[in-house]
C-alpha cells in the first residue's frame, strides 16, 4: 500500500520533471544545433513544431543555465534517492515483519507444507544416536589464504574458494595463480598457503545461499545432533589424497577425531561422503589400516571397531566420463562452480582471450581430478561396440522406468536392432565414426608418433599448459586415432599431458587387479580404486549406495579440431552434433546416459550392485552393500528451491527421501530396516552384463 | 581512520549541495505556480498543491540519492585504490619481523579464549529464535538480542537447578579459530596474534582454539559437550602430527583457570578425569603462557553477582556503555542481566580466592599504599624505576598513608565505612542473618533477592564492610540457590593440606591454591599482563531507593569519589579488568622454586606489559596492557611467537616487572 503510495508520488514528479528534462536534451549551447537536426531529419511538421515550442522554453530558461545544468544531476539523485528509500522502507518491513509471515504465505499459497525430515523423525521419536561423520567433495569444500604474494595482501583467512568469489573478479591472474599447485610436485608452490576451511562451515554452503551440506545438518541438529557429534572432515579436495596426509595430516585428523566420537559417544560412527568424498573415505579406510610409514597404524579391525556404515552420496566410484572431457580440453565444468559462478563466466572472455587455457592450466595442477579418470577401462566402460548401458532409451528415461524393469530384455534386444548408441567410444572425432561399426573404422596409432615443436610457444605466454609441447603433428596423431575406449583414453592423456599424468601416475590406478594378493597392491596409488583393493575386513559393516537418477548425464563425447590453432587448446567439444530423433542420447556433442547430471549411474552403483555385493574378491567379508536410488522429480513450486525431490548431483542432499534414510541410519537403524535397495533404474541388468571376475 | 577520511570527503560535496537543494523547492514552486497560469488548463489549484507537496518529499529523496551516490563513489575509488597504497603503513608487524629474522613454526599452539568472547550459536530453540539456526546468539553483530531481547536472554540461560541447557534450548560454543578471532565486526580478540602466528608459518593443523561453553562450570563442559576430552585428543593429536612436538598453550582471561582445572582433569582417572596420567602434562605441554590471567579471581565479579553492575570488558566494548543502563528491555535491565548471570555458574568461578589472607582484611591489603594515577600517567613509569633500583621494601616510596585506601573491604556500605578503623565498624556476622526468617513477598520472583524481605537487606546493610571472605557469606545468604549450584563446581579457599584425599574433587582443580601443579619439571608458566591502568578492586555500596519488590536492593554508591576511589568503586593496578595481585601472585610467590602448589618446581616467569594509550593510527594500540586489547600488544606477540618457535622463557630475558607485585606477594602472608 505504502509502496504504491509512493509510487504515485514518484510518478507525479515525473510529471513535473519532463519540461526540464526535455530541456536538458537541448542544452542551451547546442541548441541550435540540435534544433538543425532535428529539421533535417523530421519532416512532420507537427513535429517540428514540438521542437520550436522547446527550443523557445529552452530560450527562455537560458538565464537559468546554471540550474539546468544541475537539474541533470538533480534528477539523477532525486531517482536514486526514491529507489534507495522506497528499498529500506521495504527492508524496514521485511524486518519488522513476524518472523512467521513467510511460512504463513507459503502455507496460503500452496497448502500445508510436509514437516522436513528431522522434525519428522523427531516427532516419532529419533535421537541422535551414531556420531556423523561428513566428507565433503571435489569443489564444495570452501579454501582459504594463509599465505600469499603481495596482490593478495589482507585477504588472509577470507575465503579464495567458496563464498562470494569476489576475489576471481577483482584480480583474477592473481586468484589463477593462487588457486594453482605446483606443477612439479602437487603442492603448494613457493611463498603460498591455501589451506581447507574447517569445521562445518567449509561446506554447509558452498555460495552464499547455494546449500551443500546445510540441509542435511539442520535435519540432523532436530533429531539431536550437534557438533559434537558430527564432524566434517573437510581437506583440500585439490591435493591427490596421499598428499592431503602428507601436508596437512588430514587422514590423521579424521582419524582421531572418529577415535574420539567414538570414545565419548560410545557408538560407531556413520561416515556420510558426498562425490569425490567417497573415492577419499575408501582411501582412508585403507589409510587407517595399514602400517604407520605409509599409513595411520590403525590395524586390521580399524574400520569394524569404529565404523557402522559408510553412506556414499552420489560417489563416483568408478570415475566420471566428464573428467575426460575436462582434462582433455577443460570444457566439462563441475556442476557447482558452473552452478554459483553463472554458467557463462567461464566461456566470456574476462581474462582476455584465454579463458579456458587458464583454468586448464589451473585444474591440470590439481591432482584430485585425475582421482575421476574411468577406472576398470573397456571391461567396465564398454569397448569399441559394447557397452554395458547400450540400449538405454533416453527419452523413456524422464518416464519411471522402473516398471519396464521386467520387460528389460525385450526391450534391450529391440533397441540393440535399433541405433544402439555406442557408449564405450568416450571420445571419438566426428559424429559419423561414433556410430559406425568398429570395423570400418580407419584409426592410426597415436602412441608412438611425435610431437613437433610448437611454433607459436613464445606468443603464448603465462596461458601455460602441455599442449604447446605437442605441436601440429601431435594433434594431427590424436585425431587420427578417430575412437578412444576407457583404456585408449588414458593414453591418450598420457600422449596430450605427460607431465600431468606422471604426476597423478604416483597417486592414483585405474586398472582391474588381477591378483590382489599381490604386494604392489598395497601402495597408496592403488586406495582409491575400489577395482584394485579389497574391502576392510568389517563384516557388520554396511555400504550404502545412494544417488540420483532420472537425468541425462554425460558419458561421452564427439570431439572436432578447433578451428583456431596456436595457443588455444586444440580439441573442442562438437556442440554441432545432435543426434536428433533417433539418436536421442546425442545433444550438442555430447552422448548422455541415465545417472545425476554428473555420475552416471553405473558409475555410482556397480560396486554395491556387483563388485561387492556378497563375498567377493572385492570384499572378502562380505559387508552388507545396499543401493538406494532416488528418482529425479524437479521442484513442484518455485518455493521449494532447488527441490526436495531432486536427483541431481548436489541438489540431491536436499532430497527429502536421501535424509530420511540418512537420519533412520544415524540413528540405528540397518539397511534392510529401510528396506534394502530401493531401484529405478537398469544398474543391475547393466552390471550383469559386465564381465568381471569376482 | 580511513572511515573518518571518508566523511571528511563526504560532507563537503552534500554540504554544498544540500545548498542547492535548498534553492531547488523554491525554483521548483515557481515553475509550478507559473505553468498554470501561463496555460490555465483544468485542475489547477489541486495540482499546484500535490506539486508543493511532492516537492519536499522530492529534495528528500534528492538528499538521499546524493548521499548514497557520493558514498558509492568513494567506496568505488576506496576498491580501486592498490592495496598497498590505501592505508598508510604501520610499523611492521611482529611475526613479519621475526619471520625475517629466521624463526619458523615449532611447536603446535593452542589457543584457550577466556569469558564471553567466544561465540555461543543456536543449536535448538524455541519458536521465536526461528531462523537462527547455527547463527550467533553472542558474538558477531547481536542481532538477536536487538529483534528479540526477552527471547535472547531466555536463550543465553541456562537451567537455575542444573546450571546445564534448560529444555528445548540447545546453544552451543562455534568450534574452530572463527570462534574467537573477532568478537564483533572488527573488535578482534584472537585475530592479531593469529595472523602474526601465521606470518612464522602456523596454520589450522597446528594451531587450535579450544572453545568451550563459557556459562557452564568447567567440569560440566566435559559432561555436556566432552569439551575436556576434546581438547586432549586434539593435543594429542598436535603432538603425533607435529614431529613429537609438545604444545604451547596459550590461555586468555578465564581460560587460564579452565586450562588448570584441565590440567588436573587429564591426569586424574576416568571417571572424574580424562585418564592421561601422571606423566601426560610432562609429555604434551612445553609451557603455558597465560594472558591477562585470572588466576585468583576478579573483584569485578563481586559486583556482577550482588548488583549486575560489573559487565565484562568485552562485553560493554562492543555494544556501547550505556546500552545495559538505559532501559531498554522495559524497566528491569539489569534484573534481567541478573537473571541470566546468575544462571551462569563460570561467573562464581571468577569470585575471588584465596579469601583474606591473599586479598587483604578489615584494615590491610597487600596493595596497601598503591597511589593511584588517574591524572599522572607517568606515576606508574617512575613508581617502577624506583622498584627495579631498590627491591628492598624498607625504602617504601613516599606514600602517604592518607591514600591508603583499605583494599581489603571488598563490599563497604557508605564512604565512611569503607575509610574508618576496623573497631569503629557495626558488625553482624552474616552467619546470624542466615537464621533470619526470610519470607517470600514477590510473586514473581526474579532474582533471589525477591525472597529477602526489606529488613534482612536494612540489616545486610548495617553490617558495612564485607572481605573476600566474608563476601562469600554475603552470597550464600542472598542467592543461595546459585551459589549452592556453583559451590558444587567451584571452591575459593586455601588448602591447608594438599594431601587430604578431598582435594581430588574436581571443584578444587581451578583453584590454583587448592591444587597441586602436575610433575612436569619441564613445563613453563608464564603470566603475561598490562599493568598501568587502574582496576577495579572494592566497592562502595548504598541501598537502591527503589522498594520495588523484584528490584536489586543494592546498588554502588556512585556518588562516592576520593583518592583511589571513584565513582564508588577503588581502584588499584592491573589491566582494567584484573588486579596485578590475581594475575602476578602465584607466578611471582605462590608456584615460584618447589613450594607446596608447585612441587616439581615448574620454572615460572612474569612479563608485564606497561600499558601506552595507542595513537590514532593505531587503532587499539601496538602497546595496549588492556586486558583484551593486550592481544595485539607487539611486545606480548613477539614473546609468544618466540616461546612457540622454541624459545625458553630465559631466552626471552626472564621476569620483565613493572609492577609492585613482588612487593605486594611479600605481604602475603600464606604457607607455601
Amino acid at each position: 500500500m505504502a509502496r504504491r503510495r509512493r509510487g504515485g508520488g514518484g510518478g507525479g514528479g515525473g510529471d513535473a520533471k519532463k519540461p526540464t528534462t526535455s530541456d536538458q536534451h537541448h542544452p542551451p549551447q547546442k541548441g541550435k544545433k540540435a534544433q538543425q537536426k532535428t529539421t533535417e531529419k523530421e519532416k512532420n511538421p507537427q513535429d517540428f513544431n514540438d521542437h520550436h515550442h522547446h527550443h523557445q522554453a529552452a530560450k527562455k530558461l537560458k538565464t537559468e543555465n546554471k540550474k539546468k545544468n544541475w537539474s541533470c544531476v538533480d534528477s539523477c539523485c532525486w531517482l536514486i534517492g526514491s529507489i534507495c528509500s522506497i528499498w529500506w522502507f521495504l527492508l524496514l518491513l521485511y524486518n519488522a515483519m513476524p518472523a512467521s509471515f513467510p511460512q504463513y504465505v507459503a502455507t496460503a499459497l500452496t497448502g500445508k507444507i510436509p514437516d522436513p525430515p528431522g522434525v519428522k523423525l523427531q516427532k516419532q521419536g529419533l535421537k541422535a544416536k551414531h556420531p556423523v561423520v561428513f566428507v565433503p567433495g571435489i569443489v564444495t569444500g570452501g579454501l582459504e589464504l594463509w599465505e600469499g604474494h603481495p596482490c593478495m595482501d589482507g585477504l588472509f583467512r577470507k575465503k579464495l574458494w567458496g563464498g562470494t568469489f569476489g576475489d576471481l573478479y577483482k584480480r583474477p591472474l592473481c586468484w589463477v595463480e593462487h588457486m594453482s599447485l605446483d606443477n612439479e610436485t602437487g603442492l603448494d608452490p613457493p611463498g603460498i598457503r591455501i589451506r581447507p576451511v574447517s569445521g562445518l562451515v567449509a561446506a554447509d554452503y558452498f555460495a552464499a545461499g547455494y546449500f551443500v551440506w546445510a540441509v542435511l545438518i539442520e535435519n540432523l541438529a532436530s533429531i539431536g545432533y550437534e557438533e559434537k557429534n558430527m564432524y566434517m572432515a573437510a581437506y583440500d579436495w585439490r591435493l591427490s589424497f596421499q598428499n592431503t596426509e602428507i601436508r596437512d595430516q588430514t587422514l590423521s585428523r579424521m582419524k582421531s577425531n572418529i577415535e574420539l566420537m567414538v570414545a565419548t559417544s560410545g557408538e560407531k560412527v556413520v561416515v556420510i561422503p558426498h562425490s569425490m568424498g567417497a573415492l577419499y573415505f575408501m582411501h582412508f579406510m585403507k589409510w587407517a589400516e595399514a602400517p604407520p610409514p605409509l599409513g595411520g597404524g590403525g590395524g586390521s579391525d580399524w574400520c569394524a571397531k569404529n565404523i557402522k556404515a559408510v553412506m556414499n552420496i552420489g560417489g563416483p566410484l568408478l570415475g566420471l566420463p566428464k573428467i575426460v572431457a575436462g582434462l582433455f580440453s577443460a570444457e566439462a565444468k563441475d556442476i557447482a562452480v558452473a552452478r554459483a559462478v553463472a554458467p557463462g563466466v567461464l566461456d566470456k572472455d574476462i581474462f582476455g582471450l584465454q579463458t579456458l587455457q587458464h583454468a586448464m592450466r589451473m585444474t591440470r595442477t590439481w591432482d584430485s581430478t585425475m582421482s575421476l579418470i574411468p577406472k576398470g577401462g573397456d571391461t567396465i566402460w564398454g569397448t569399441l561396440d559394447w557397452a554395458p548401458e547400450a540400449g538405454h532409451d533416453c527419452v523413456s528415461m524422464k518416464v519411471n522406468n522402473n516398471e519396464n524393469h521386467t520387460s528389460g530384455e525385450n526391450m534391450k534386444q529391440d533397441s540393440n536392432s535399433s541405433k544402439a548408441v555406442n557408449y564405450g567410444r568416450i571420445i571419438s572425432f566426428g559424429k559419423d565414426v561414433a556410430s559406425v561399426h568398429s570395423s570400418k573404422i580407419n584409426s592410426v596409432e597415436f602412441r608412438g608418433s611425435v610431437k613437433g615443436y610448437s611454433c607459436a610457444n613464445s606468443t603464448c605466454r603465462d596461458a601455460w599448459n602441455e599442449y604447446h609441447d605437442m605441436g601440429i603433428e601431435g594433434v594431427k596423431a590424436v585425431e587420427d586415432y578417430q575412437v578412444y575406449s576407457a583404456d585408449s583414453v588414458l593414453d591418450l592423456l598420457h600422449f596430450v599431458a605427460p607431465r600431468m599424468m606422471k604426476r597423478g601416475g604416483a597417486h592414483y590406478s585405474y586398472g582391474i587387479a588381477d591378483n590382489l594378493d599381490d604386494k604392489k597392491y598395497q601402495h597408496y596409488k592403488y586406495w582409491s580404486n575400489p577395482l584394485e583393493t579389497r574391502l576392510p575386513y568389517a563384516p557388520e559393516m554396511e555400504i550404502f549406495s545412494m544417488y540420483g537418477v532420472g537425468l541425462p548425464t554425460e558419458r561421452a563425447y564427439i570431439y572436432k579440431r578447433s578451428p583456431s590453432a596456436d595457443c588455444y587448446i586444440p580439441f573442442q567439444i562438437d556442440t554441432s552434433a545432435d543426434g536428433g530423433t533417433d539418436q536421442n542420447c546425442l545433444k550438442s556433442g555430447v552422448f548422455s546416459v541415465d545417472g545425476d547430471e554428473t555420475v552416471p549411474t553405473l558409475s555410482a552403483g556397480f560396486m554395491c550392485a556387483k563388485g561387492w555385493r556378497g563375498k567377493t574378491r572385492f570384499n572378502p567379508s562380505s559387508i552388507k552393500t545396499y543401493i538406494r536410488e532416488y528418482n529425479h522429480a524437479p521442484p513442484a513450486t518455485l518455493l521449494e528451491g532447488r527441490g526436495t525431490q531432486s536427483g541431481a548431483h548436489v541438489d540431491i542432499m536436499g532430497n527429502f527421501a536421501l535424509i530420511e534414510d540418512v537420519i533412520r541410519v544415524a540413528a540405528g537403524s540397518n539397511g534392510t530396516d529401510l528396506g534394502g535397495d530401493r531401484v529405478y533404474s537398469n544398474i543391475f541388468r547393466w552390471s550383469e552384463s559386465i564381465n568381471l571376475q569376482l | 581512520m580511513v572511515l573518518r577520511f571518508r566523511k571528511l570527503y563526504f560532507t563537503e560535496p552534500t554540504l554544498s549541495k544540500s545548498y542547492e537543494s535548498y534553492e531547488t523547492p523554491k525554483d521548483e514552486k515557481k515553475q509550478a505556480t507559473e505553468k498554470p497560469k501561463a496555460e490555465k488548463k483544468q485542475e489547477k489549484g489541486e495540482r499546484n498543491k500535490k506539486r508543493i507537496r511532492w516537492g519536499c518529499v522530492n529534495s528528500c529523496c534528492w538528499f538521499i540519492g546524493c548521499m548514497c551516490t557520493t558514498w558509492w563513489l568513494l567506496l568505488f575509488l576506496y576498491h580501486c585504490l592498490p592495496a598497498n597504497l590505501g592505508v598508510l603503513k604501520g610499523p611492521e608487524p611482529p611475526g613479519v619481523r621475526l619471520k625475517n629474522e629466521g624463526l619458523t613454526a615449532l611447536h603446535p599452539v593452542v589457543l584457550v579464549p577466556g569469558m564471553v568472547t567466544v561465540g555461543l550459536e543456536l543449536w535448538e530453540g524455541r519458536p521465536c529464535s526461528q531462523g537462527f539456526f547455527r547463527k550467533r546468539l553472542w558474538g558477531g553483530s547481536f542481532t538477536g538480542i536487538l529483534n528479540r531481547p526477552l527471547c535472547w536472554l531466555e536463550h543465553l540461560s541456562l537451567d537455575k537447578e542444573t546450571g546445564l541447557d534448560p529444555p528445548g534450548i540447545r546453544v552451543r560454543p562455534v568450534p574452530g579459530l572463527v570462534a574467537a578471532d573477532y568478537f564483533a565486526p572488527g573488535y578482534f580478540v584472537w585475530a592479531v596474534l593469529i595472523e602474526n602466528l601465521a606470518s612464522i608459518g602456523y596454520e589450522g593443523k597446528n594451531m587450535y582454539m579450544a572453545t568451550y561453553d563459557w556459562r557452564l562450570s568447567f567440569q560440566n563442559t566435559e559432561i555436556r559437550d566432552q569439551t575436556l576430552s576434546r581438547l586432549k585428543a586434539n593435543i594429542e593429536l598436535m603432538y603425533v602430527t607435529n614431529g613429537n612436538k609438545k604444545v604451547v598453550v596459550v590461555p586468555h582471561s578465564m581460560g587460564v583457570t579452565y586450562f588448570l582445572h584441565f590440567l588436573k582433569w587429564v591426569e586424574a582417572p576416568p571417571p572424574m578425569g580424562g585418564g592421561g596420567g601422571p606423566g601426560w602434562c610432562d609429555k604434551y605441554i612445553k609451557s603455558i603462557m597465560n594472558i591477562g590471567p585470572a588466576f585468583l579471581g576478579i573483584p569485578r565479579a563481586v559486583s556482577s553477582m550482588l548488583s549486575a553492575e560489573g559487565k565484562d570488558v568485552a562485553l560493554i566494548r562492543s555494544m556501547d556503555p550505556g546500552f545495559l543502563d538505559s532501559e531498554i528491555l522495559g524497566l528491569k535491565t539489569m534484573e534481567h542481566m541478573m537473571r541470566v548471570i546468575r544462571t551462569w555458574d563460570s561467573v562464581i568461578s571468577l569470585l575471588p580466592k584465596g579469601g583474606d589472607p591473599i586479598w587483604g582484611d578489615l584494615d590491610s591489603a597487600p596493595e596497601e599504599g598503591h597511589v593511584c594515577g588517574f591524572e599522572t600517567k607517568g606515576f606508574f613509569q617512575s613508581n617502577s624505576r624506583e622498584n627495579n633500583d631498590s627491591r628492598n621494601k624498607d625504602t617504601r616510596p613516599r606514600i602517604e598513608i592518607k591514600h591508603g585506601a583499605k583494599y581489603g573491604r571488598m563490599i563497604s556500605f557508605g564512604k565512611e565505612a569503607s575509610e574508618q578503623h576496623s573497631s569503629k565498624l557495626h558488625k553482624v556476622a552474616p552467619m546470624e542473618l542466615m537464621q533470619a526468617v526470610s519470607n517470600a513477598t514477590c510473586g514473581e520472583v526474579w532474582t533471589e533477592y525477591g525472597k529477602i524481605n526489606r529488613q534482612n537487606i536494612q540489616k545486610l546493610a548495617d553490617n558495612k564492610a564485607y572481605t573476600a571472605e566474608t563476601f562469600i557469606d554475603l552470597l550464600r545468604y542472598v542467592a543461595p540457590k546459585t551459589m549452592q549450584r556453583a559451590e558444587a563446581h567451584f571452591s575459593h579457599g586455601i588448602a591447608t593440606d594438599l594431601d587430604d584425599p578431598k582435594y581430588g574433587h574436581y571443584k578444587y582443580w581451578s583453584n590454583p591454591l587448592e591444587t597441586k601443579l602436575p610433575y612436569a619439571p619441564d613445563m613453563e608458566i608464564y603470566s603475561l599482563y598490562g599493568v598501568g591502568l587502574p582496576t577495579e578492586r572494592s566497592y562502595v555500596y548504598k541501598l537502591s531507593p527503589s522498594d520495588k519488590c523484584d528490584s536489586i536492593p543494592f546498588r554502588i554508591d556512585s556518588s562516592a569519589e576520593g583518592g583511589c576511589l571513584r565513582g564508588g568503586v577503588y581502584f588499584t593496578d592491573g589491566d582494567e579488568c584484573v588486579p596485578v595481585i590475581s594475575a602476578g601472585f602465584m607466578c611471582a610467590k605462590g608456584w615460584r622454586g618447589k613450594t607446596r602448589f608447585n612441587p616439581s618446581g615448574i620454572a615460572t616467569y612474569i612479563r608485564e606489559y606497561q600499558h601506552s594509550p595507542p595513537s590514532l593510527l593505531e587503532g587499539r594500540g601496538l602497546k595496549s596492557g588492556h586486558h583484551v586489547d593486550i592481544m595485539g600488544n607487539a611486545a606480548l606477540i613477539e614473546d609468544v611467537l618466540r616461546v612457540a618457535a622454541g624459545a625458553s622463557g630465559e631466552e626471552i630475558g626472564g621476569d620483565k616487572i613493572y609492577s609492585d607485585i613482588l612487593r605486594m606477594s611479600d605481604r602475603v602472608n600464606i604457607e607455601l
